[in-house]
């Protein structure tokens, strides 16, 4: 066991870890239970957090691999007057989510994405999505909220 | 219409809030003081015996507190079936037992011989690999049709054989199907595969048992589509624990489709473990632990011939299934390849004879039992085909010879006991022709081909029967409960309303979509409306939230209980504004006299209830709450029309989904962009199932696909955006929203035109032998068939 401490969302966490805890065990101990569990492959994408602004599986680290660093979760996504942020609202506005559980992973990931391409294709946000399973939405809704939040008119797109 | 949305309004999701900021609470974020967990052993052969089982090791691994055996549950029940079915001699299917933990013998791949609880989940798994367990291997038996050989290992020593049932359907039909065989300008048969499939909601099953030692009150924390089912399963049949002492909650939920109906063995362990320890137990599913002990879905081998009259009518068809149950009959499994599936062979057409066979089998593999559509999508799978396979072999458009055979008078009796209400299937496949703009095809298939790719188009339709189910009817067929649903009805005093239901939601967005409904009947706003589901400790009764039948029947309760409350609450306006009561008319969420300008608002009266100074004692009980249950008189039966376009790599056989149009039939909407979110995620598991799913056994029954490394889930680059369209609406006679259900629908209806698709592609590229292909349509599997 050693004692670590991670800054998640601008705040220092600290705890004991072992060598092998990883760090979405490490978060979800703190109490940061946004960050979900969907696979023990590193498949499935609901694990998704940012280390120091990149978009990484947080079962695919150890906890003691992260000490020191900026981790960003979906506890730390609203807007500072608790409002939803526009990638958020726009999966509200776009029905991009059912039963929640990877959305977590699929709103950091879609966060990382519009970080390094403000106005992604379709078939860039599917390709980039390649690491996120959702087995609710059939994804319709999902792209179609990513390609709204980057600012694209999603009109044309079948809504109902 | 309330300001913030009634019925038909596409409402946005309040419950999206805390799923979008990280604070949904799901099973496995509940964590109890003083919690141990707990790690499974489970069975790594397909079938053996258990010679012993040493626990000595583990029992000294740090943190352990204790290991529990098969030993351990010898006083306590087994899972039980919640359906039985009759086979065609008149005799009860063969019910074997099914332990909590393995007595005696391992019967499938992930069986659980021995559970360790300990103080952290790491120590718990640590030591569950300490444990040393003899085990003498048995022949395993994975196929079905060789499971029925005489000399076949059993996987139930003490059944007579492996087959579950030998069910006929309609079994006095059996000579009059013949006859109409015999007879027939055209028979076409076709034998196919419903590939076996592995449910995958994103969050794993979790239970966590909790007792409290000063009432005798056990609880459970559990990942749950009906926590009242499991609180009467486990109460009654394993634990012996009364309703009144037992309490269980499914809160979050991730996700569901059929495979968090059923009642789990590790449910009843953390329940009894925390009892027996008095201190709560958790356990958390792993993955791997989710392919090898979440009841798998379909599995069906099948033989089906339809027979047609010199004028393509059809005139009769039967079908030979073999359905796998797995090693146990899982809480539904019986019922699903029996009356979810035969009673829908008649699909959207007149066929006048029909005859169903279905042969249930035991097999050394993970009990099978509903995935989304349950025994609909395997009906609708083989009917879709081998009316394609008619219209080729006849030389006749397949969307013609469908609509030729429609059933165009409603209400209709088909030859498989259930009698269609309504519907319109020329107007669903008239949308469908005009969305998925089917008459401009040959433009699109040329410009495929300019590209070097094969292009098909694939139809088909579906019939689907929802709002599970007519109790006196069910309870006919051999279920072992009802299944109506209950609601209740609470108005506070300053007039806000909660209703507690027990259907369960996850991920249909019940909590917006009901207080729909409520506040459009009242005229109130939504947000007056709250919604509390999961908690056996709220609503009454439930049956829980499957087939369909939320709305249709848990919404039709809701109606009911809030049609009580508007009575009273006309009741006690009358006696305030001294009128008549059938003077009172509630409108907009004012209560007004007929023919003066007296009102008073829903507030004062809701308010009138809770403070009845003025109140006509009496007359009326003071307070205002209601529960009413709905029993449904007959199913649903949504419909609909889907089209696929296919392109085909001559290349490589691989597969991709260039268009997916869905035309359904839902009857009347409350929510539209929730119900077309459903067809969505229904449209990419059954695109899932055509394409890239597939669970595999080797002989030996070993697990092949056992992680999403190995099992293709349907990721965002798989899929395209979807047409879909629900302006079809033959609002159902018999619930009192007119409502159907759509939950299904998408994953009932797309694979056969996927298949439909790539056949017709490979035909129109000259490779005429090719009238079949068993899914998965993997590049593989494809390509070899284009060599012939």
């Amino acid at each position: 066991m050693s004692d670590i401490t991670i800054n998640v969302n601008g705040k220092p966490v600290s705890g004991p870890v072992e060598g092998r805890t990883l760090l979405v065990d490490f978060l979800r101990g703190a109490g940061l239970t946004g960050t979900h569990v969907g696979c023990d492959t590193s498949q499935c994408g609901a694990c998704v957090v940012h280390v120091d602004g990149k978009a990484v599986k947080a079962c695919s680290i150890f906890a003691v691999e992260a000490e020191g660093a900026e981790v960003a979760t979906i506890e730390g996504q609203a807007n500072p007057d608790g409002s939803l942020n526009v990638i958020q609202q726009a999966f509200q506005d776009h029905h991009g989510l059912q039963c929640g559980f990877c959305t977590p992973g699929m709103v950091m990931s879609a966060a990382a994405l519009l970080k390094e391409n403000p106005r992604p294709s379709e078939h860039e946000i599917r390709e980039y999505l390649e690491g996120n399973i959702c087995r609710c939405t059939g994804y319709h809704n999902i792209v179609k909220a990513i390609m709204a939040a980057s600012g694209q008119d999603v009109s044309a797109i079948a809504a109902e | 219409m309330p300001k913030d949305g009634g019925i038909g309004a596409s409402t946005k999701r309040r419950e999206d809030i805390r799923f979008l900021t990280g604070t949904g609470q799901y099973t496995d974020d509940i964590n109890l003081r003083g919690q141990a967990h707990v790690a499974f052993l489970r069975s790594d052969v397909a079938h053996g015996r258990i010679k012993g089982i040493d626990t000595k090791a583990a029992e000294g691994m740090p943190g352990v507190v204790r290991i529990f055996t098969g030993a351990d549950f010898e006083g306590v029940g087994g899972l039980p079936c919640g359906w039985q079915v009759t086979d065609r001699h008149g005799e009860v299917m063969q019910e074997p037992g099914h332990p909590v933990l393995a007595q005696g013998k391992v019967r499938h791949v992930g069986d659980p011989i021995a559970a360790v609880v300990a103080e952290t989940p790491e120590q718990a798994r640590d030591a569950v690999e300490a444990i040393a367990v003899d085990i003498e291997e048995l022949p395993a038996v994975i196929d079905m049709k060789a499971a029925l050989a005489d000399d076949a290992p059993k996987v139930h020593d003490d059944l007579k054989s492996n087959l579950c049932y030998d069910w006929g359907f309609v079994e006095e039909n059996k000579a009059a199907v013949e006859e109409a065989f015999g007879k027939a300008a055209h028979v076409t048969s076709l034998e196919l595969v419903n590939n076996r499939l592995v449910a995958n909601p994103m969050e794993p099953r979790v239970a966590v048992g909790d007792f409290a030692a000063h009432s005798g009150e056990s609880t459970l924390y559990t990942t749950s589509q009906n926590p009242h089912v499991i609180r009467l399963l486990m109460g009654a049949f394993v634990l012996g624990i009364p309703e009144h002492k037992l309490r269980v909650v499914a809160p979050d939920v991730g996700g569901g489709f059929g495979s968090k109906i059923f009642h789990y063995a590790e449910e009843a362990f953390c329940t009894f473990a925390a009892k027996q320890l008095k201190r709560p137990v958790k356990w958390t599913s792993s993955r791997a632990e989710a392919f090898m002990s979440d009841a798998h879905g379909r599995d069906h081998v099948t033989k089906i011939e339809l027979a047609l009259d010199a004028d393509n009518n059809f005139t009769a068809l039967r079908t030979e299934t073999y359905a796998n149950m797995g090693a146990y009959l899982s809480t539904f499994a019986p019922s699903v390849p029996t009356w979810l599936h035969g009673t829908l062979m008649a699909g959207n057409y007149r066929t006048p004879l029909i005859y169903v066979n279905v042969k249930a089998v035991f097999t050394n593999t993970v009990p099978v039992d509903a995935y989304r559509g349950a025994g609909r999508p395997e009906a609708t799978y083989q009917l879709e085909r081998v009316i394609d396979k008619a219209a080729r072999e006849l030389g006749v458009d397949p969307i013609a010879l469908r609509r030729q055979n429609f059933v165009t008078e409603f209400p209709y009796a088909t030859p498989v006991a259930v009698e269609y209400d309504t519907g319109d299937y020329v107007a669903t496949m008239d949308k469908l022709e005009e969305i998925a703009d089917i008459s401009g095809f040959e433009k699109r298939l040329a410009e495929s081909k300019a590209r070097g790719k094969l292009r098909g188009l694939g139809v088909n339709c579906y019939i689907e029967a929802c709002g599970i189910a007519p109790s006196n009817l069910v309870g006919q067929l051999g279920a072992r409960a009802g299944l109506y649903e209950s609601a209740t009805v609470r108005v506070n005093a300053t007039g806000g309303l909660v209703v507690m239901t027990g259907s369960h939601s996850h991920g249909q967005g019940h909590e917006t979509s009901f207080p729909q409904v409520v506040a459009d009947m009242i005229g109130i706003d939504a947000s007056m409306v709250e919604i509390e589901h999961g908690d056996t400790d709220k609503a009454p009764m439930g049956m829980g939230t499957y087939g369909s039948r939320s709305l249709a029947v848990g919404g039709s309760a809701i109606v009911r209980a809030t049609e009580k409350i508007i009575a009273k609450a006309k009741r006690i306006a009358a006696h305030i504004m001294e009128a008549s009561e059938d003077d009172i008319e509630l409108k907009n969420g004012q209560f007004t006299v007929a023919g003066t300008d007296k009102s008073l608002a829903w507030g004062d009266v809701t308010l009138a209830a809770y403070v009845p100074h003025n109140y006509p004692l009496d007359e009326l009980e003071p307070g205002l709450e209601e529960t009413a249950f709905y029993d449904p008189s007959n199913f649903t039966y949504p419909a609909g029309a889907y089209a696929c376009e296919v392109e085909v790599d001559p290349e490589t056989g691989k597969v991709t989904i260039e268009s997916f149009a869905a035309a359904d039939d839902f009857g009347n909407i409350v929510n539209p962009m929730i119900v077309s979110g459903q067809v969505h995620g229904g449209l990419a598991q059954g695109i899932g199932q055509a394409l890239l799913e597939g669970c595999v056994y080797d002989e030996n029954g070993q697990l092949l696909t056992g992680s999403y490394m190995d099992y293709a889930m349907p990721r965002a680059e798989d899929v395209p955006f979807y047409k879909v369209d629900h302006s079809c609406q033959t609002p159902c006679t018999h619930n009192p929203l007119g409502v159907k259900g759509c939950g299904e629908a998408g994953a009932i209806g797309s694979p056969p035109a996927v298949v439909n698709a790539v056949v017709d592609a490979l035909q129109r590229a000259g490779h005429t032998n090719v009238m079949h292909i068993d899914m998965p349509l993997s590049p593989s599997r494809v390509w070899k068939t284009m060599q012939g």
